[in-house]
């Protein structure tokens, strides 16, 4: 056995030391930031006064800036949010059900994905509470005894288990990151030399000191919360995509929708994490934690979900033209060939035929390639929600209803701003927080790829 | 504390290592002598290293399903008391207890209430809080150094014998009562 086995290369390159792995991680942020760096918050941080000024704008002036009209109710905001919270799925994937998995390589790239969750749950997070209106009375979605009656919120709407839904999705997620966290600070603090630093990451740190009764409970607290995510993030999808698929509209009303939104949101998830870690292994020389091995694992990843996302594409057509019904038939008809097939076809060639080309190894392992391409995946995923969302809408049972939507310039900045807030908080995280585990990679040292 | 009762169990040996294995040796050969072990300090997880040592498994599984439990009535009586008797209101014709409807936020609370409350009974029972100062018994425990702490007991190894049997399992240092605080390790 022993002399057939394919030994390959393990996942952290350079025969690393425990010791060196503190080093290699902490001393990034010992470093003074790049130009390319400053340059990057630069620009995110204009991308997201962009977005500050046209939310202030929404919220004093109304949400009649929007281009909605009587026929399409919803569209540019909801499909930001419904991009936004998909992405946030792959942090929760690679750490809690590749976790439970044993994926020895996630520990290169959970960090980051942990922390691109949050950022991204907060970006989606902003949509809905703008497309109320009257933002300011958004607490009026919790259950609370109050003096209307008590009027309580509505129990069987899809968009109420969304609250629920999302705000325990974030705590989750929030407090998972957390607790990874904290064995990381423990060793920041004990290296920092500065006064500030040693106080602030003393403080973050809660006193933690590696002792094995506490490290028992720790791991076991971590496989639990683990296992809480993993249901958890497929629920999330799932009742986002309740939003429609409860709903009676042809074009929405599909019980495909669950499972196809859950395999959407971590193929975009993903696509998001390889441009973000591509990034910062140009940028921050973690060429040695984060290999063409990882990333060539992610694209089998993208690959799957990408083909899953396009098989529902398919079954969707086939149903709508099974079911006899002429409403559905329309509503896809009009979806691929109607005015808004310009979208469609954007969605199916970035979706469907994009990503079939990482089946070829020579593909998956060049950096360049993968990272167009999960631009690329991003873009469709984002025209898939736009597609869903405004061809089942704009042209309904009334033709004389009909109308086209577009969005307008409010509308647009408010994803730039999403966008910028987005990357501004990463680049922040990434400059004061251990992007990668150390006390994860430190567990996984010597450790081949075969394991 | 324990210095002045003259017929008090020995002193504690501390032992200072840099490699995982090294320590699981060492764990392993103190266990066969049915030595006790005080505590083991480590900057990561070591793999199978609780099993050695023969720590308790945690039970932080039963926290979880107590307030996952907790989470699972607050929400069903949460939505039936609102729905059903402090102002029904009829949606969709529903019956006023529609639990189908309520089982996506009942599971969403059992969630919240298992994540958060175990979280809480963990950072309680282990004592961390902000702010805490961490007690660490040698330099380096963060980085890359393990500690382990034995306690003999009369007519076992103990004081010297105890410290160079340490040592010979890869020890690099290794220290005789209770650790001061952040003894040199480097």
């Amino acid at each position: 056995m022993a002399e057939s086995t394919h030994l390959r290369q393990p996942w952290i390159l350079g025969a690393k030391t425990p010791h060196q792995v503190t080093e290699d991680v902490a001393g990034l942020l010992d470093r003074r930031p790049t130009v390319l760096w400053w340059s990057a918050l630069t620009a995110s941080f204009l991308a997201l006064a962009v977005g500050v000024v046209a939310v202030s704008y929404q919220l004093t002036t109304g949400i009649g800036t929007w281009g909605l009209n009587k026929t399409v109710g919803w569209a540019f905001d909801i499909t930001n949010f419904v991009f936004w919270i998909g992405i946030g799925h792959a942090g929760t994937l690679i750490s809690a059900i590749l976790f439970l998995f044993r994926q020895k390589w996630r520990t290169s790239v959970n960090r980051a994905a942990e922390a691109m969750t949050l950022f991204a749950v907060m970006c989606a997070g902003i949509f809905p509470v703008i497309h109320m209106g009257r933002a300011w009375l958004a607490f009026w979605v919790i259950p609370y005894p109050n003096f209307r009656g008590p009027l309580w919120v509505n129990f069987r709407s899809p968009l109420l288990w969304d609250v629920f839904a999302i705000s325990t999705y974030f705590t989750i997620s929030l407090l998972f990151w957390y607790l990874g966290l904290v064995p990381d600070l423990a060793s920041l603090r004990d290296r920092a030399s500065g006064k500030v630093r040693r106080f602030v990451f003393g403080i973050l740190a809660l006193g933690w000191n590696g002792s094995y009764r506490t490290w028992i409970r720790y791991e076991s607290v971590y496989l639990l919360l683990a296992g809480l995510a993993a249901p958890l993030v497929v629920s999330v999808h799932t009742v986002v995509s309740f939003d429609f698929a409860v709903s009676i509209l042809p074009g929405w009303h599909t019980t495909i929708f669950p499972p196809y939104f859950v395999a959407g949101a971590i193929f975009s998830g993903f696509a998001m994490v390889l441009t973000l870690m591509i990034l910062a292994r140009w940028t921050l020389g973690i060429g040695e934690y984060f290999t063409t091995r990882h990333v060539d694992a992610m694209c089998k990843v993208v690959i799957a979900t990408g083909s899953m996302v396009g098989l529902a594409y398919i079954t969707e057509l086939f149903i709508a033209a099974y079911s006899e019904n002429p409403f559905e038939k329309f509503a896809f008809l009009n979806r691929a060939l109607g005015p808004y097939a310009w979208a469609y076809w954007i969605m199916v060639t970035c979706n469907v035929a994009a990503p079939q080309l990482l089946w070829f190894r020579r593909l998956r392992t060049s950096l360049p390639f993968v990272f167009v391409i999960s631009i690329v995946v991003n873009i469709g995923m984002w025209f898939e929600r736009y597609v869903l969302i405004v061809t089942s809408l704009h042209r309904d049972f009334l033709p004389s209803s009909w109308s086209y939507y577009t969005p307008t310039v409010v509308e647009v900045a408010t994803l730039v701003g999403s966008f910028g807030l987005f990357f501004t908080l990463f680049l922040l995280f990434c400059r004061f927080l251990p992007m990668i585990a150390m006390a994860e990679v430190k567990g996984i040292l010597g450790e081949t790829s075969h394991d | 504390m324990t210095s002045s009762v003259p017929d008090a169990a020995p002193a504690p040996v501390w032992a200072v290592f840099d490699r995982q294995n090294d320590l699981l040796s060492a764990v392993a050969e103190v266990r066969r002598l049915g030595l006790e072990i005080v505590d083991i300090y480590s900057p990561y997880a070591v793999h199978g290293l609780e099993r050695v040592a023969g720590f308790r498994r945690s039970r932080m599984h039963r926290v979880a399903f107590v307030f996952g439990s907790l989470g699972v009535l607050c929400a069903l009586a949460l939505q039936y008391w609102t729905t059903a008797i402090s102002w029904p209101i009829n949606v969709g014709n529903k019956p006023w207890n529609s639990w189908p409807a309520f089982i996506p936020v009942t599971f969403e609370l059992m969630v919240l209430f298992a994540g958060v409350g175990s979280i809480v009974v963990f950072l309680g029972l282990s004592r961390l809080w902000p702010g805490r100062q961490a007690e660490l018994p040698f330099a380096g425990l963060t980085d890359d150094r393990f500690a382990l702490g034995v306690q003999p007991s009369l007519g076992t190894a103990q004081g010297a014998e105890l410290a160079q049997l340490l040592r010979d399992h890869g020890a690099l240092q290794t220290l005789i009562g209770p650790p001061t605080g952040q003894e040199e390790a480097r």
